[in-house]
C-alpha cells in the first residue's frame, strides 16, 4: 500500500533522505523510528505529496505520488506533528470543513463530522472552539480530521509527541482500534515504546537512511538478551558485586562508576536474579536498586546508532514558531 | 465540476472558515477598524488646521485619502492570516486535502473583502460625523465603494504572497508597515501631490494609491473647485486605478498560487 524506494531529498547541501526504502503491505502498521532530524517528517511529507523528492520512486495506494499527487490526496489521511486544527472553529466545524474539502457534500459532511466526534469521544465538546480543548482532545480531533474520508492509508506523524503519559496511553488505544479495523498505517515516532506497542514492523532510520528493520522482537534480539543491573549504595562494595556477577555473566561485567551501576548479561533469567540476590546477601553488599532488564527498543537504538535518541528539541509546541525552527533543524541535519 | 468551479467551491468553504474566525475573535476586527478612525481624527483635528488644499475643506479632502489608505492597510489581514495558518500547520492540512491549489488563497482574499467592507463602513460613518458628505449620485457613490473594494482585493493578493513567503505574523505586520506607510503617504492621500518635492511628486502622481484616492474623491464628489492635477494618472484616476488593479492581479495571483505550492517545502 505504501512503497518508497531509493528516495533522496536534499535541502541545499544537506541530505535529509539518503536513498530511503520503505514498504508497508495492506493492513499493516509500520513504525518509522528515529531521533529528531533523522528524516521521519521529511519521509511523511514526501509520501503525503507535501514535498517532492529529488530522486526515487514513491507509490501510495497504488498511485504514483509524483505524477498524480491529486489522486493520492483522495486516498490518504494525514495527522501531523502539530495538531493542525483551527482553534477558533469548534470541533464540529473543523471536521465539517475537512469533509467539505473531500467534497462529501453538505449533508454527508455534517453527518460524517458528527459520526467522528462520537467515535473519538468529542461529542460533548463538539460545539466548543477547539482552543478550549486539552492537548489530548486536540490530537483526537486532528486524528479524526485525518479519517474524514475513511482513507485506506493513514499517516501519523509523531501522534503523541508532547502529550502527558496518561493522554499518550489513551491515544495509543485510539490508534490501536484504528489499526484493528484494517487501515494501512505509517507511524513516525521517537518513542520506542510507541513503536513497540502499535507497529507490526519497525524501520529505524538515522541521518536519512534505514539502519535496521524488523519486528520489535527481532530488533531486540539483535542487541542480545537479558541483563542483571544493580546500583550500589557504596562504591566500596564494587569488588564484591563484580565477584557475584562474574559467576553468572555471559559477557563482561560492565561498571559505570559515576552512577554506581554494575551490569552483566545473563542467560538464566529469574533464577540468575535470585542467585545474584543471594550472592549480594552473602557478601553483605548494599544496593539501591537491582533487577532483571530486558532490552528496550531504546537499547536497540543506542546500539544501532551509537547515540541515544535525543529529546532536546521537542517540536510539539502550540505556538508554531519554535516548532518551525525545529523543523528547519531537522532539515538542516 | 470544472476545476475553476471546484476552486471557487473550495474557496467558499475556506472563506466561511475565515469569517467564523472574525465572529469568534471580534477584537481583531474592532482594533483594526479603530486605526482608520484614529487617522481621521488625528488628521482632521490635529494636522487639519495646518494643511490647506485649494478649493475645498481639508476634512472633505482627507476622507477619500483615508479610504485609500485603509483598504491598502486592510490587506495586512490577508498576509497575517496566511502566515498564521502556515505556522500553525493548517496550510499543511489543506495541502494534504484534495482541493484546488488556488482554493485557500481564493477563500482568504474573498473573506478579506468582507473585512474591508466593514472597515469602509466604519470609516464612512466616522467621515459623516466629521463633516464628510457624498455629493454625487448613488450609482457614482456605489462605483466609488466598489473601486475601493476591488483595489483592496488586488492588494490582498500582494500581501498573500508576502504572508506565504515570510510565514511569521510579526514579520508580515512589520514588513507591510514599512511598505504601506510610504506607499500611502507619498501620495495625494493627505496632501496635494504638487506640494511634494521633485521626485516624490512624480512618485505620488504615478502611485496607484493617489489615483485611487483621486478616483474616490471624484466619485464621491469631494473635489470642490480644486484644479485638476497635471499628471495623466490623476486626470484619469478611475481608468488608472483599474489598470493598477488588473496589473497587480495579473502578477500576484499566479505568483501567490505558485508560492502556496512551494510554501510547505520549508
Amino acid at each position: 500500500m505504501i512503497r518508497m524506494s531509493g528516495v533522496v531529498k536534499r535541502y541545499g547541501d544537506v541530505v535529509a533522505l539518503n536513498g530511503l526504502d520503505l514498504e508497508v503491505p495492506r493492513g499493516q502498521v509500520l513504525g518509522l523510528l528515529g531521533p529528531n532530524g533523522a528524516g521521519k517528517t521529511t519521509a511523511v511529507r514526501i509520501l503525503t505529496t507535501l514535498l517532492t523528492p529529488d530522486e526515487g520512486e514513491v507509490v501510495v495506494a497504488g498511485v504514483d505520488v509524483r505524477s498524480e499527487p491529486e489522486k493520492v490526496k483522495q486516498r490518504i489521511g494525514l495527522s501531523g506533528q502539530n495538531a493542525a486544527i483551527d482553534e477558533h472553529l469548534t470541533g464540529f466545524e473543523n471536521l465539517d470543513m475537512v469533509a467539505r474539502m473531500y467534497h462529501l457534500g453538505k449533508k454527508r459532511s455534517r453527518e460524517r463530522a458528527r459520526e467522528l466526534l462520537e467515535q473519538f469521544a468529542l461529542t460533548e465538546a463538539a460545539d466548543r472552539p477547539a482552543k478550549t480543548y486539552s492537548g489530548g482532545m486536540r490530537r483526537r480531533l486532528d486524528l479524526a480530521a485525518a479519517l474524514v474520508a475513511a482513507p485506506p492509508v493513514i499517516f501519523l506523524d509523531e501522534p503523541t509527541t508532547g502529550l502527558d503519559p496518561r493522554t499518550r496511553l489513551q491515544m495509543w488505544e485510539t490508534i490501536g482500534k484504528l489499526v484493528a479495523e484494517g487501515s494501512t498505517v505509517l507511524l513516525t515516532t521517537q518513542y520506542m515504546e510507541e513503536a513497540d506497542q502499535l507497529a507490526d514492523d519497525i524501520v529505524v532510520i538515522d541521518k536519512g537512511r534505514k539502519i535496521a528493520e524488523g519486528t520489535a522482537d527481532q530488533l531486540k534480539k539483535q542487541v542480545g538478551g537479558e541483563r542483571v543491573e544493580m546500583i550500589l549504595a557504596d562504591l566500596s562494595d564494587l569488588p564484591s558485586a563484580k565477584e557475584v556477577l562474574r559467576w553468572l555473566a555471559v559477557d563482561d561485567v560492565q561498571v559505570d562508576e559515576g552512577s554506581k551501576r554494575v551490569t552483566a548479561g545473563v542467560a538464566g533469567g529469574q533464577d540468575d536474579l535470585r542467585r545474584v540476590l543471594q550472592g549480594l546477601a552473602h557478601y553483605d553488599v548494599e544496593v539501591v536498586d537491582v533487577g532483571l532488564r530486558r532490552p528496550t527498543l531504546d537499547d536497540v537504538f543506542l546500539s544501532l546508532t551509537g547515540h541515544a535518541t535525543d529529546d532536546d528539541d521537542k517540536p510539539a509546541n502550540k505556538d508554531g514558531a519554535p516548532a518551525k525552527k525545529s523543523k528547519k533543524k531537522e532539515a538542516a541535519r | 465540476m470544472s476545476s475553476i468551479a471546484m476552486a471557487l467551491a473550495d474557496g467558499a468553504v475556506i472563506a466561511k472558515r475565515n469569517l467564523i474566525k472574525i465572529k469568534r475573535v471580534p477584537e481583531v476586527l474592532i482594533w483594526t477598524t479603530m486605526s482608520p478612525i484614529m487617522f481621521v481624527l488625528l488628521f482632521a483635528y490635529v494636522l487639519g488646521g495646518s494643511i490647506e488644499v485649494p478649493g475645498m475643506s481639508y476634512k472633505e479632502y482627507l476622507i477619500a485619502g483615508i479610504f485609500a489608505q485603509t483598504v491598502v492597510f486592510g490587506s495586512t489581514f490577508t498576509g497575517a492570516g496566511l502566515a498564521e495558518d502556515m505556522t500553525k500547520g493548517i496550510i499543511d492540512r489543506f495541502r494534504s486535502l484534495p482541493i484546488s491549489k488556488a482554493a485557500v488563497l481564493i477563500g482568504r482574499t474573498a473573506s478579506d473583502i468582507f473585512y474591508n467592507a466593514i472597515s469602509i463602513s466604519v470609516m464612512s460613518l466616522t467621515g459623516l460625523l466629521v463633516g464628510w458628505r457624498i455629493r454625487t449620485s448613488i450609482p457614482e457613490a456605489i462605483a466609488g465603494f466598489l473601486l475601493l473594494l476591488l483595489f483592496s482585493y488586488a492588494v490582498s493578493w500582494i500581501m498573500a504572497y508576502v504572508g506565504l513567503k515570510v510565514s511569521s505574523v510579526e514579520v508580515v505586520n512589520n514588513a507591510s508597515f514599512m511598505f504601506i506607510m510610504p506607499l500611502t503617504f507619498i501620495a495625494n492621500t493627505f496632501v496635494v501631490a504638487e506640494t511634494l518635492p521633485g521626485p516624490l511628486q512624480t512618485f505620488a502622481e504615478w502611485n496607484p494609491v493617489s489615483a485611487l484616492a483621486q478616483a474616490a474623491r471624484e466619485l464621491f464628489g469631494n473635489t470642490g473647485t480644486m484644479p485638476t492635477p497635471d499628471a495623466w494618472p490623476l486626470q484619469n484616476p478611475v481608468l488608472y486605478s483599474l489598470l493598477a488593479i488588473a496589473g497587480i492581479l495579473a502578477i500576484f495571483v499566479p505568483l501567490s498560487i505558485r508560492q502556496y505550492g512551494k510554501a510547505a517545502a520549508r
